[in-house]
């Protein structure tokens, strides 16, 4: 996981709602063993049935080849609770996601790797993605720590973000060594709970 | 603590009771530290999950609360092993050492018990009510049909919860579907989510847990209560749940693994006083009579594009706004369907059977009936595909597999098979597929797949006459 304080990068506009998981990211992009998944990121809509380009997608264009934020509509990453549809993405190149909503799992699955959910009111997003379309470098600046974004037209907006999983993402830290730090705390509330419902802790021999 | 002890005496919704019973902590601004009960693998989602325990030097902190099965990725061909689909054998491979390393139960291929996993979960007595239960899927809250509180998690999580058996998450907010009426013939638990989901929309209860309730959902066996509790996602719920009562006591009082005797009585006083409080207050209640629904089958690229069967497909230029109408365009347009006129008549290529949704014995004698002395029709490749073998084995003891065979069906062995198409069984391009599945996206199939998802009656209907057809004239034959 890298740290994440402010980026300015090319920001690629997918204004569709409801882009699942599975269009980021195929389950047979499974196939064969552990393998580079940036290639793999949106198949469907890249690449046509033969395997070339498809010239209208964004990412297609040489503008948003590049980019590394994305503002995409609402229920971003819907679907599927794949964690691979985030690795897709940060291995094509992306650090954050712009988008009005977000799936519940695919959010939490962001946070975990580092990859930026800025939720921002629609009408704040299709002015982004319409300023990305227009006559200037398509560049947005997320500003984690001051929670502010800065268009391509040098328009400005603000966002929410809860204060704990910020800090989080600057530091680059997932939730795996925090939880860690419960050990003690964990063990006695198991140690309580196995009294007082002792028929979840029965010892379960599959053989 | 004199906060909890206040609590109590207000009234509290159910899911209120569970999510306290499983706090340790409140953790930074917003969330808690949650105790997790129960915690089922599958192989395609831990595999970066155990190599984070490696990497740490940390072993599974508990083998006995966690267990795995091999669902996604298995060839569902007679005889199948690890190697028959080559491109997934590394993952299987990988879960099967991953599993004996760590010391993890794991239901093997081979296994009698082996299936998808949110259907031998609750058929083993894994999963119970009142339990905290995760799995790397987000149709694990499949086992909220018995009154678990089950949530879907990513692989990060997996890992986390194999070391640390907790998690730290933010409390959802409360919302109860109030399910009333008598369902009409032929019209199921399936039926019933799909209306909800194509009513309120793909997103409605992001951020919710989902009580179940109601009079049509007390009528509904546990198979048509997981049913329902298993497309929670689609409206965009971690979890979804009906309150345990006498017929969650009586499932489980056969399962293999559920508590026995003294344990089961000592369990089942607790499982009593797991429901909503009269006067409990939920952040948002919705009410749907089942008592009009027909068969309710999708038409585009979202679960939430559902209608009835007698509907037409609805009208673009009709819709609420600019990218609602842009969304239609491209759903009508992938799925080569025309809007202005019902489904019935459209042509199938493939009608699958099966899945964590629909692929328990119920659904699979509801299926048989419709098939029954008829055949497939030409053309058509039919599919069943048992959500366990354990599921395969009680429906062969009925017979049910010489009726699907009869007609004409493809009867395999037990996996997630053409619900996420991760093991070789697809739909082949431009191909329409009715499915018994959850997922209608794009592409979820195979790649440019078409897909219609329904209830199992309605795939069968579809199988025999070559189009959908609206499975309540074909049963009045």
């Amino acid at each position: 996981m890298i740290p994440f304080t402010r980026l300015t990068a090319v920001a690629a506009p997918l204004m569709r709602d409801n882009i699942d998981t599975d269009a980021i990211i195929a389950a047979r992009s499974m196939e064969g063993g552990v393998r580079p998944l940036g290639p793999l990121v949106f198949t469907n809509w890249r690449l046509d049935e033969f395997g070339m380009e498809r010239p209208g997608f964004v990412l297609n264009q040489d503008r948003f080849r590049s980019a590394a934020i994305m503002v995409a509509g609402r229920n971003f990453g819907c679907g599927s609770s794949r964690e691979s549809a985030v690795w897709a993405l940060m291995q094509y190149g992306f650090r954050a996601v712009v988008a009005p909503s977000f799936g519940d799992i695919f959010y939490e699955n962001a946070l975990q790797n580092g990859l930026v959910p800025v939720r921002l009111p629609l009408e704040q997003v299709e002015h982004l993605a319409a300023a990305l379309q227009g006559g200037v470098p398509p560049l947005i600046t997320l500003d984690l720590e001051a929670c502010a974004i800065t268009g391509p037209d040098r328009s400005n907006y603000s966002f929410n973000f809860d204060p704990e999983r910020r800090r989080a993402l600057m530091l680059a830290k997932d939730d795996f060594a925090l939880l860690q730090e419960q050990l003690t705390s964990i063990t006695a509330f198991h140690t309580e709970r196995c009294l007082r419902e002792p028929w979840l802790f029965q010892r379960l021999t599959l053989s | 603590m004199s906060e909890s002890v206040i609590k109590q005496s207000q009234p509290r919704t159910l899911f209120e009771k569970i999510w306290e019973a499983h706090v340790i902590a409140p953790y930074g601004v917003d969330r808690s530290l949650i105790y997790i009960d129960r915690h089922f693998l599958q192989e395609t989602t831990c595999f970066e999950a155990f190599g984070r325990l490696r990497t740490e030097g940390l072993r599974v902190l508990s083998p006995g609360q966690t267990f795995g099965v091999i669902d996604h990725s298995v060839s569902t061909a007679a005889g199948r092993n690890a190697d028959s689909y080559p491109p997934t054998a590394p993952w299987i491979k990988a879960m099967q050492a991953n599993c004996e390393e760590f010391g993890v139960a794991l239901l093997d291929i081979d296994d009698a018990r082996q299936g998808i996993v949110h259907v031998v979960a609750p058929e083993l007595g894994i999963a119970l009510p009142g339990m905290s239960f995760v799995c790397g899927d987000s149709h694990t809250a499949t086992c909220g049909g018995l009154g678990a509180w089950a949530f879907g998690i990513g692989t990060s999580q997996v890992g986390q919860v194999l070391a640390s058996q907790a998690l730290f998450l933010s409390k959802p907010k409360t919302l109860r579907i109030n399910f009333t009426g008598v369902l009409a013939p032929a019209v199921y638990a399936k039926d019933m989510i799909l209306a909800v989901i194509g009513r309120y929309g793909t997103a409605a209860a992001t951020g919710y847990a989902v009580e179940y309730a109601g009079e049509a959902v007390r009528a509904l066996s546990i198979e048509g209560r997981m049913t329902v509790s298993n497309m929670s996602v689609e409206f965009g719920a971690r979890s979804g749940f009906v309150a345990a009562d006498d017929t969650t006591f009586q499932y489980l009082a056969d399962r293999p693994f559920a508590p026995k005797n003294a344990a089961f009585d000592a369990a089942l006083q607790v499982w009593r006083t797991q429901s909503s409080d009269d006067g409990a207050v939920f952040d948002r209640e919705i009410d749907l009579d089942c008592s009009t629904l027909e068969p309710q089958i999708s038409w585009g690229t979202s679960p939430q594009d559902v209608i009835g069967v007698s509907t037409p497909v609805p009208d673009p230029d009709k819709a609420p706004d600019r990218d609602r109408r842009q969304m239609m365009l491209k759903s009508l347009d992938y799925m080569n369907v025309r809007p202005g006129r019902t489904l019935l008549g459209t042509p199938i290529d493939v009608a699958f059977i099966g899945s964590c949704t629909n692929g328990r014995l119920s659904d699979i004698e509801e299926a048989a009936r419709i098939v029954r002395g008829r055949s497939v029709a030409p053309g058509v490749r039919a599919v069943v595909v048992p959500g366990s073998t354990t599921v395969k084995r009680q429906a062969e003891a009925l017979g049910l597999h010489h009726v699907f065979r009869a007609a004409g069906f493809e009867w395999r062995e037990s996996g997630c098979s053409m619900c996420v198409s991760g093991n070789g069984d697809f739909v082949p391009a431009g191909q329409r597929s009715i499915s018994t599945t959850n997922r209608n996206f794009e592409g979820r199939q195979g790649r440019d797949a078409r897909t219609h998802i329904t209830s199992p009656a309605m795939v069968a209907a579809a199988a025999v006459t070559g189009e959908i057809t609206d499975v309540r004239t074909l049963a009045m034959k």
